[in-house]
């Protein structure tokens, strides 16, 4: 072993230690200022290069127009209030097809947790279908439901339905049996038990499994705006495109990012508030 | 006989064949007694409380308790597990009525008596509290007293102070003779701690291993329980003489496994 030290550049007295750092500290916090600067940074740099890009760089504004275009093309739309019109029109569709797709898939998903009989008879149907690309039903869907809402909501509703169950289920497996048997040994029965101890105890699974599915909910809902209908953010956006209105499409996806980014720190309120023992916290 | 285990077998079928974890296991418990089961691993110890708790049955032979043979579950026997079992959702007070409320209790009996068991193991204070906020013995009290709190014909121990460090142990060894005294419950624990054994019971039962049988039956009989006594050579003999027992046991099961 010493023989193997001898004529290193590191004195064999001297062991490798860890070097001290802010920046790259593996699963622990940064300084309060350093993360304000990074988070600001992490928006503000985009912003700035298009800035800049669209300032100096001489760049067709039909390719890529200037946030002060497109602020003016919000304030249009916002003033003839299609923007508004849009906007609920789209967030009504995946407030139905969401809202039934959960109600549905959690207390399935538990089940499908619970107990290994339900999962055998579901988990193979649902594992096929979460691999069929929500999308790839829309010739279907326009077959079957035709053009109006239904289609729309019956997309989102089999975008999320398989996966959040699936991911319910999944959360099932992370309460110990342990727990479970200490309820039976204080007089529970079945039902108590899953309703009492295994429910409570997946729920801000549940909720985080529901928030990372909205997401999915949300990108459906544009897709399918964007084969056929009358009024949504998704039509919007098809419709500046077919007469090059390039500050309309950044409109419309600023606005699309922005609520789906509202929605994602919603749920994580919601966890916060409803969850306090479960917080994160390391 | 108030605790009653007759020709208990118990086998587990696994890919190469069947394997035999208890092999004819019969105890006799009375009304009030502090009984240890202590035995190396592979002696099959938490399979025989899993048996008596109802969680699991036997392969034949049976577990009876006050003339009734145990079929399942039940909060006649209250366990106090090896991990903490708390709900985490709860608060302390909320865990310790969690029994009742499963058995339908109304609130305001619950509570009370809850709370009068949150006082035997001196946590009335901590009632608020949520599990994460409280020591690993702490936590251990409230599982305890959550147990006691459905009033069980025996309370069974499966190893609960395992994880906890020597000092906090010691702590709650005093607590559990102290807590026994006072109630007069009948205790069934299982440890492969030989000390704990023998300082805290009135009988231990040492289990052999692969598979586990019962080796030998040993009444303690010590001048008093305090820590003192651990050093007088009364309880190094009991010590000893289940410390043989054991190592021999466990070299047999080196022996077959290698």
């Amino acid at each position: 072993m010493n023989s193997m030290n001898t004529g290193s550049i590191r004195p064999p007295s001297n062991p490798k230690t860890l070097s001290p750092t802010v920046f790259w500290r593996l699963a622990e916090d940064i300084p309060k200022p350093l993360n304000t600067l990074l988070v600001a940074t992490s928006i503000g740099l985009p912003l700035l290069i298009w800035w800049l890009v669209t300032t100096f760089g001489n760049v067709d504004p039909k390719f890529l127009p200037s946030p002060a275009r497109v602020l003016e093309a919000f304030g249009r739309l916002w003033g003839t209030r299609e923007l508004l019109k849009d906007t609920v029109a789209s967030l009504w569709r995946v407030g139905v097809g969401f809202l039934l797709a959960v109600a549905l898939s959690i207390p399935i998903g538990v089940l499908m947790g619970s107990f290994a009989s339900i999962r055998a008879l579901l988990e193979p149907l649902f594992g096929l279908m979460r691999y069929m690309p929500a999308p790839a039903f829309i010739p279907l869907l326009i077959l079957y439901l035709g053009i109006g809402e239904e289609p729309k909501i019956t997309l989102i509703f089999i975008g999320v339905f398989f996966f959040n169950s699936l991911m319910v289920m999944d959360t099932v497996k992370f309460v110990s049996k342990d727990l479970i048997e200490a309820a039976y040994t204080l007089g529970g029965d079945r039902w108590q038990t899953l309703t009492q101890v295994i429910f409570p105890h997946v729920l801000p699974g549940i909720i985080d499994a529901c928030r990372i599915n909205l997401a999915a909910a949300w990108q459906l809902v544009i897709v399918s705006e964007l084969i056929a209908a009358t009024e949504g953010l998704g039509r919007r956006i098809s419709v500046a495109g077919r007469f090059l209105k390039t500050d309309e499409i950044f409109v419309g996806l600023i606005v699309i990012g922005i609520i789906g980014l509202t929605f994602d720190l919603l749920f994580q309120w919601l966890l916060r508030v409803s969850c306090k023992w479960a917080s994160q916290k390391r | 006989m108030y605790l009653q285990i007759t020709k208990l077998h118990k086998n587990f079928e696994t890919k190469s064949g069947t394997l035999v974890v208890l092999k004819d296991i019969n105890m006799s418990i009375e009304r009030g007694e502090f009984i240890c089961a202590v035995g190396a691993s592979g002696s099959g110890k938490s399979t025989l409380l899993r048996q008596i708790a109802g969680l699991d049955l036997p392969t034949t032979g049976e577990v009876k308790i006050d003339g009734v043979r145990v079929q399942g579950p039940g909060p006649d026997r209250g366990m106090v597990f090896q991990h903490y079992t708390l709900y985490p959702w709860m608060n302390v007070q909320e865990n310790a009525e969690f029994g009742l409320k499963l058995q339908s209790w109304s609130k305001r009996e619950r509570r009370e008596r809850a709370s009068y068991y949150l006082s035997v193991v001196g946590l009335t204070k901590f009632a608020k509290s949520l599990p994460k906020e409280l020591s690993g013995g702490m936590k251990q009290r409230v599982a305890i007293a959550r147990a006691l709190a459905s009033e069980p014909k025996v309370l069974l121990m499966d190893e609960p102070f395992g994880a906890l460090d020597i000092h906090t142990k010691e702590s709650m060894h005093e607590f559990m003779l102290d807590l026994w005294e006072r109630t007069n419950i009948t205790i069934f624990m299982i440890t492969h701690d030989v000390e704990e054994a023998v300082f805290l019971s009135n009988r231990i039962y040492a289990l052999g291993a692969r598979p586990g049988t019962v080796r030998k039956e040993i009444s303690i009989k010590l001048p008093e329980r305090t820590h003192t006594v651990k050093r007088q050579s009364v309880f190094h003999d009991y010590r000893d003489e289940l410390m043989d027992l054991l190592r021999g046991h466990s070299q047999e099961a080196l022996a077959v496994a290698s």
